[in-house]
């Protein structure tokens, strides 16, 4: 054999030796993980990075949908409802290569339920975990509890030995400013493994070669560089110059250039938070209006009045660009208690209105002031706008108040407003989530985002009700129902679901997962 | 001399807490920094329990009190959104920040004098007429406006230098420096020349007046008469004797730059002290406000405290008057 041709075997060789090339993920978004600690805060991003390292036992896929991770299955027992079952998976190892037991599971929820655990209100009916054998532990709730698996999707895994050896036993306690061995370092059983850290400026992961569904996931990317950028035009810039391959918080009024730009794409599903006005009509006054001695509010024809006066299409169209889906009601559509049929409930009918406002003995209109955010939702402060318009077209005299998150949701759950623009989200998607914030009379601890002053007794005691009934049928009858009241009642206007829009280059495949909270496992790189 | 240094520090001292009072009254303007750091699951108990903590419910003046207790300790108190001492994040931040001010101070007197000087001698030149009227941009244009500018010609459409970021860093003792790789000295240009920009025409155009006002003295005549060499009358004894003002002038701009650095920084995402500080705006995180308005207070007191004892020295006038022998 000729030198040369050695030379081009070896090359050929070579070539095909490495068939998994190194493939960079560059991934930015406006914000940063507040803190790595798994139980530290309960926050959107903090948890989309701890994704990527740490693993709770069940998951979200891309549809929304529950997927196994470190628990292979789980069932309420059929003689106790009060207790749950969970199969671990064998054979996983953290990264440090210690092997995840049941021990673990037992140690990570007593930890999320320690004082300073930001998680320990999503688990609060759980009142002991307890290892079976190495891989079955048994889930014990204070009551019945139909929903538990959607309070767990967040809830990760630490290993025992590892937490107690690095003295981070106790969660980070963040507001006192305690910085612990946990908050900047991870050892989790995730698909990434951290590799360097510098808050608010970069976060480096590779992959974890043994992951124990390295198999299973595409987990073409080799490595993550994480970068937030705060500024919009600065974001798309970097997308567009070919920095970044995969951008959320994506502008809205950069979606076309980007999508216009060789290699790029924007894809989008819609996002789980509704967009809607609250009104204060338990008050027999309120302060925001010109009417001395009574409140428009509380009449129902208002209400309505006031909901018919909205143009949906039009907000869509031109506040939004297209990037939202009207609402007939505030519930996102994949939660359990949504229906077509309701969603379609608002319509546009100004006429309409206009009588209705004069059956309610309000034909002259009156005025009220409109507080909204301004930084908080997707062009919050033009749909304020764009209502002020709308419903100065029946005689209502809105005057607009927008301020910064900061100081605008306090005036709601002090119950310092009367008329608000507010969106929610719900994580656990049923809608009891929906009720007990937004529904259920004010108290200390339920009813805490309820700016309405609605308070209805035989309805509370439906909401509370939920919690414990195990007749799923009963209780999506009970939904339902209180939907019904709801929706009669206009206890709010709803305006529209917004819209997510995540950037990436071509070569990356992934579909929009509606909470935001991309997981790179998922993605394929071609 | 003991007794106009002493009166001057104390004035200092007066201004720096006039500065933080007025701070402290604002921040209750700013919102409420619970809503950002508890989620929407919490019950009324936790707002209050926090509130508690970090001594929200305590009147501002109470509160101011207890930050200056902290501040004389060298304990800034923990930052909201991080929670970390604010002294260590700043330690942290303040790198990138100087290192970018100097790279815009540095161009900044080099081109600004070098154009300066050009235009003063090529009064009616082409060339000269240009740059006066380009200048113009670097004074009218808004910051953001230039670094967007900026970030569009040469990272989207050229892609020559990268449009957000510091680049690789190399840490020295706790000095994270960008100046030794490429990708950092890359990240660097652009927000230098944003940053610059503003100062750099300032200079400019100071420094053509002051030489244009000199050119027209009596000793210039003379020299040329005498013969020299245009070269030496024009940077031996016209620059020398314009660079008096122009120096004072560097020197209080040089605050101004790493003040007005938070624009520049929001714009290329560059991790210093100036993002810090609008982070700390959007998630109402008082102690990482108040340790950055005292930080860049100081600075400011500082320099004019130098620049005031400077003139002590150089105007002797000021020394025979506050000698009170008259």
């Amino acid at each position: 054999m000729k030198p040369t041709s050695v030379f081009t075997l070896a090359a050929v060789l070579m070539a095909t030796a490495a068939p998994l090339s190194a493939e960079t993920l560059r991934w930015a978004r406006s914000g940063d993980a507040l803190t790595l600690d798994p139980h530290a805060q309960n926050e959107g991003p903090t948890h989309t990075i701890r994704h990527q390292m740490y693993e709770p036992l069940i998951i979200r896929d891309v549809t929304g949908a529950f997927e196994a991770a470190l628990a292979t299955d789980w069932a309420p027992s059929a003689d106790d409802p009060n207790v749950w079952t969970f199969n671990l998976r064998e054979g996983v190892t953290f990264h440090d290569g210690a092997a995840f037991t049941a021990e673990d599971v037992v140690f990570s929820f007593e930890r999320a339920k320690q004082p300073n655990s930001d998680m320990k209100e999503l688990i609060g009916s759980i009142t002991e975990v307890r290892a079976v054998d190495d891989f079955t532990v048994e889930i014990v709730t204070d009551g019945p509890n139909p929903i538990l698996p959607s309070n767990l999707t967040n809830l990760f895994m630490m290993d025992k030995d590892w937490t107690e050896a690095n003295d981070t036993v106790a969660v980070q306690d963040f507001d006192g400013g305690e910085i612990t061995f946990a908050t900047t370092n991870a050892n989790g059983t995730g698909p990434y493994v951290l590799q360097s850290r510098e808050p608010d400026v970069k976060t480096v992961m590779v992959r974890n070669e043994d992951y124990w569904g390295i198999d299973q996931f595409p987990m073409d990317v080799t490595e993550i560089i994480y970068t937030p950028i705060q500024n919009p035009a600065t974001r798309v810039a970097a997308m567009l110059s070919g920095e970044i391959d995969f951008l959320q918080d994506m502008p809205v009024q950069d979606l076309e250039r980007v999508n216009a730009a060789d290699g790029l794409v924007v894809k989008q599903a819609p996002q789980n938070r509704v967009i809607f006005f609250g009104m204060n009509q338990g008050a027999d006054d309120i302060e925001a209006d010109n009417i001395d001695g009574a409140n428009p509010l509380a009449d129902v024809r208002v209400r309505q009045a006031m909901s018919m006066a909205i143009n949906r299409d039009a907000i869509r169209q031109v506040v939004m660009r297209g990037q939202s889906e009207p609402a007939g009601m505030i519930a996102p559509p994949f939660v359990n208690g949504w229906t077509a049929e309701m969603d379609a409930e608002s319509s546009t009918d100004v006429e309409g209105a206009k009588a209705l406002l004069a059956e309610a003995g309000y034909e002259d209109g009156f005025s009220i002031r409109l507080d909204c955010p301004n930084d908080r939702y997707v062009n919050d402060e033009g749909i304020c706008q764009a209502t002020v318009g709308m419903l100065g077209q029946i005689g209502i005299t809105v005057n607009l108040d927008a301020k910064p998150k900061a100081q605008h949701f306090p005036l709601i759950t002090d119950g310092q407003t009367d008329f608000y623009m507010l969106g929610w989200g719900v994580p656990t998607y049923d809608s009891e989530y929906i009720f007990n914030f937004l529904v259920h009379g004010r108290e200390s601890d339920i009813g805490t985002w309820n700016g309405t002053g609605y308070d209805n007794d035989e309805l509370d005691a439906m909401i509370q009700s939920l919690a414990s009934n195990t007749d799923l049928e009963a209780r999506n009858a009970d939904i339902a129902s209180i939907w019904r009241v709801v929706q009669d009642e206009q206890l709010y206007i709803p305006v529209h679901h917004q819209v997510l829009n995540w950037g990436m280059s071509e070569r990356v495949g992934i579909e929009v997962d509606p909470e935001d909270q991309p997981k790179i496992k998922y993605f394929t790189m071609n | 001399m003991l007794a106009y240094t002493i009166r001057r520090v104390a004035q200092s001292a007066l201004v720096l807490l006039i500065v933080g009072l007025v701070a402290f009254s604002m921040f209750r303007f700013v919102g409420d920094p619970i809503e950002n750091m508890l989620g929407q699951e919490r019950t009324v108990e936790d707002i209050e329990r926090l509130r508690d903590q970090l001594g929200l419910n305590q009147s501002f003046a109470v509160q101011y009190y207890r930050f200056l207790e902290g501040a004389v300790q060298g304990n800034f108190g923990v930052s909201y959104r991080q929670g970390r001492p604010v002294a260590e994040i700043l330690m942290e931040r303040a790198p990138a920040t100087l290192e970018l001010a100097a790279v815009s101070a540095i161009l900044a007197i080099i081109f600004g004098i070098a154009f300066g000087v050009f235009t003063a001698i090529r009064r009616d030149g082409f060339v000269a007429n240009f740059i006066m009227s380009a200048s113009l941009i670097g004074v009218s244009l808004p910051t953001f406006l230039i670094g967007i500018l900026l970030i569009y010609i040469f990272s989207v459409e050229l892609n020559w230098l990268p449009s957000f970021g510091r680049g690789e860093t190399v840490d020295i003792g706790g000095w994270s420096t960008g100046f030794l790789t490429e990708s950092g000295l890359k990240a660097l240009i652009l927000p230098a020349i944003t940053l610059g920009l503003y100062q750099m025409t300032l200079i400019m155009r100071l420094v053509r007046s002051e030489m244009l006002e000199v050119l027209r003295q009596d000793y210039i005549r003379f020299a040329c008469a005498r013969g020299l060499k245009d070269r030496t009358i024009n940077f031996r004894h016209a620059l020398k004797n314009t660079m008096v003002p122009v120096i004072t002038v560097i020197g209080l701009q040089l605050g101004a730059i790493i003040a007005f650095a938070i624009i520049t920084e929001t714009v290329f995402q560059w991790p210093g002290v100036g993002l810090l500080f609008i982070n700390a705006i959007q998630f109402v995180d008082i102690p990482v406000m108040a340790a950055y308005l005292m930080l860049i207070s100081v600075m400011f007191v500082a320099i004019n405290l130098i620049v005031d004892m400077l003139y002590f020295f150089i105007d002797p006038r000021l020394r025979v008057d506050r000698a009170g022998g008259h």
